[in-house]
């Protein structure tokens, strides 16, 4: 399930996750993570947090407070263990600290494993095309390869009353806006093209984010497949 | 604070399979209307329990109204989405009351896809005597009609009915977590996690989306609404997010965010996990806001937003838990959190079916227990207390013996009385105040 063409850094700490991942197919029907991770040997917190993930993302409908949550959680976690981090002193979990000390120097690897592994997943139950790239191929004019959802006739009827309140407001909120990852956009807001996010980088070109942005292109990929059921509308 | 027990089971056992009827019935909210006068509770299984309470007697003083069924109706099926092969469950996430203006009830209902507008009206006359059906509601051959007779309308037992009047769906891709009706009582909105909707009640086919965001980058840090409770008289909503709080008033440019410092000292991974805000209100009087998240209570100045003015431990001996309730997904708990009629007191749910109550004028907590078998009926609550090390005193409750499957998520408080309601998975238990 690990995608070929991938670089493998450590191939002992990626076949480790490979048996973390293995575990949860084996354990796909498991409804609670939390009875998973029992032997000590997997139970460190960037283990669990992966599994986490992948458990929420397997939900035909994600709990979205859920996975931001685990993800950001993650993400911290990851920044813990990047040895270029510089993070004060973090009380760590009470994890193994073999496992733990084995995956600081594999964290990108082991991030990348899974993250492959999941967007192949994804493409599985999302029905999309083998294409990695779902959102390129189906732009707002374009529908998944299953045709128009019949639900959509309803949600049509939603287009023209796009009076949002508060277009101009609440743009500020939202300066961290970085859309490079893709180019579809179903909502597309007057400020497009905002100076990007301060947190998660876009650059593919800077390695340090690229595990982060891998993190929010798969949210993204998620979201947006799930969002192609509404209207392309002009903007909210 | 003694308080007087009133119990209820809101559900009969006459569901063979104890599995399934635990939980098809466990309660997903709780809800006052405006006077009080009546509860809904809402639960996994579509259903909604209506309680009213029952007009003081003369014959009984010492007893406070209490509260019996009044109505019980399907609200929500199960449905099945055929695209994307996935169920919609059935379960009420939020129930609203529209003020009442006639003799009939109005509520809204909610589950993770539809908002529904239910009419609750009582019947207590039945019109008899007609010409052209007998009394089963056969027709009568018209030939055999000899004289006509006008139909009366004669006293039955009272019957209290429930009836969609309208449905509002397809609006909403992520999972409504809250609705409110707005002060014009024409309109309502709906939140999901990125979207808010406004609806007319008149029109169902058509809503206007007055605040959403698409995925961006970034957008994970911060845009999943987890609630979101207007105030009326000030056209302010407020909109928590995981990391923090926003105040926005449709007029102003900016949005004011509320957010207090982290403490460094406290820093863990979880931090952020169990700062989100899982409840956010408004207190009566509009000059307070009350954000829960998992280990405290917080009110808010409405304008001070560097820090709150308040903050309650709920369960602070939780903090050295984390890792575990990680792992069991309990640190995802979104536990309510509700003010008295006068603002003086609030009340937020924890595990092990306490509650915990926090009077704001004397700095006083007290926690307390809904079960039965710990306390009977009429009988006075008693506090109970935690045990966070060293040695456990004799009614104490260790950590460790926490029951983390016993949560109270949902509680609710009279408008006006020292009356609350509390669910506890699938019991509903009433409270009174104690009269001397």
């Amino acid at each position: 399930m690990l995608s070929k063409g991938l670089k493998r850094k450590r191939e002992e700490e990626e076949e480790k996750e490979a048996l973390a991942v293995d575990a949860w197919w084996l354990d796909s029907g498991h409804p609670a993570v939390a009875q998973a991770p029992q032997p000590v040997a997997s139970s460190s917190l960037f283990d669990l947090s992966v599994l986490k993930l992948h458990h929420s993302l397997r939900q035909s409908e994600p709990d979205l407070r859920h996975l931001v949550l685990v993800v950001n959680t993650l993400r911290r976690i990851q920044a813990s263990m990047a040895p270029a981090a510089a993070l004060p002193s973090v009380p760590t979990p009470p994890t193994a600290p073999g496992a733990v000390d084995n995956l600081l120097t594999s964290s990108d690897a082991a991030l990348s494993a899974s993250m492959a592994s999941l967007l192949e997943d994804l493409s599985h139950i999302e029905g999309l095309s083998q294409a990695p790239q779902p959102l390129v191929d189906e732009g707002p004019p374009g529908r998944p390869t299953g045709g128009a959802p019949p639900s959509l006739g309803a949600l049509d009827l939603l287009g023209p009353a796009t009076g949002c309140l508060l277009d101009d407001g609440l743009e500020g909120l939202f300066e961290d806006i970085d859309t490079s990852m893709y180019d579809s956009e179903l909502w597309a807001p007057a400020s497009e093209g905002h100076k990007s996010s301060p947190e998660g980088g876009p650059g593919k070109e800077e390695a340090p984010e690229l595990d982060e942005a891998e993190l929010d292109y798969l949210m993204d990929v998620l979201v947006g497949t799930q969002a192609l059921e509404r209207p392309p509308g002009p903007g909210r | 604070m003694e308080e007087d027990i009133d119990t209820r089971k809101i559900n009969n056992s006459f569901l063979r399979d104890h599995s399934y009827a635990t939980e098809a019935d466990i309660i997903s909210t709780v809800e006052f209307n405006h006077t009080g006068e009546l509860l809904a509770t809402g639960d996994k299984g579509g259903r909604v329990v209506i309680f009213q309470r029952e007009q003081e007697s003369k014959n009984q003083v010492h007893r406070r109204g209490e509260y019996n069924v009044y109505s019980t109706f399907q609200s929500h099926e199960p449905e099945f989405d055929y695209l994307k092969s996935l169920e919609i469950e059935e379960k009420i996430n939020k129930i609203r009351w529209l003020p009442q203006q006639n003799a009939a009830y109005f509520l809204l209902s909610t589950n993770d896809k539809t908002v529904k507008l239910w009419k609750v009206s009582e019947r207590d006359k039945r019109p008899e005597g007609y010409n052209l059906k007998d009394e089963e509601g056969r027709l009568r051959d018209p030939a055999t009609i000899t004289s006509l007779r006008v139909p009366v309308l004669r006293p039955m037992d009272l019957m209290v009915e429930a009836a969609p009047r309208r449905v509002f769906a397809n609006a909403h891709t992520y999972h409504i977590n809250s609705i409110s009706v707005n002060s014009d009582y024409e309109t309502y909105m709906s939140a999901d996690d990125l979207r808010i909707n406004l609806w007319n009640f008149e029109i169902t086919n058509q809503s206007f989306s007055i605040l959403s965001w698409g995925p961006r980058t970034g957008w994970l840090e911060r845009r999943v609404l987890s609630s979101f409770q207007p105030h009326q008289c000030r056209n302010l909503y407020l909109l928590s997010y995981p990391k923090h709080l926003l105040a926005w008033h449709h007029q102003q440019a900016q949005p004011r965010v509320f957010e207090e410092p982290e403490d460094p000292s406290n820093r863990s991974f979880f931090s952020e996990i169990i700062s989100s805000i899982s409840d956010v209100k408004f207190s009566h009087s509009g000059r307070y806001i009350m954000t829960r998240d998992y280990l405290t209570v917080k009110v808010w100045d409405l304008n001070m937003e560097n820090r709150p003015i308040e903050t309650y431990q709920v369960h602070d001996y939780l903090r050295s838990k984390l890792c575990s309730l990680y792992e069991n997904d309990c640190i995802f708990d979104k536990f309510e959190c509700v003010w008295n009629g006068s603002d003086s007191v609030i009340m937020t749910g924890s595990y092990n079916n306490f509650f915990r109550m926090f009077d704001r004028n004397t700095k006083r907590d007290v926690t307390l227990e809904a079960s039965r078998e710990n306390s009977k009926p009429r009988a006075i609550l008693k506090p109970r207390k935690v045990c966070v090390g060293g040695k456990r005193r004799k009614d104490e409750i260790s950590v460790d013996s926490l029951d983390f499957s016993k949560k109270i998520l949902h509680t609710a408080w009279h408008p006006s009385e020292n009356i609350i309601a509390v669910a506890a998975t699938n019991n509903l238990y009433i409270f009174q105040d104690k009269v001397n």
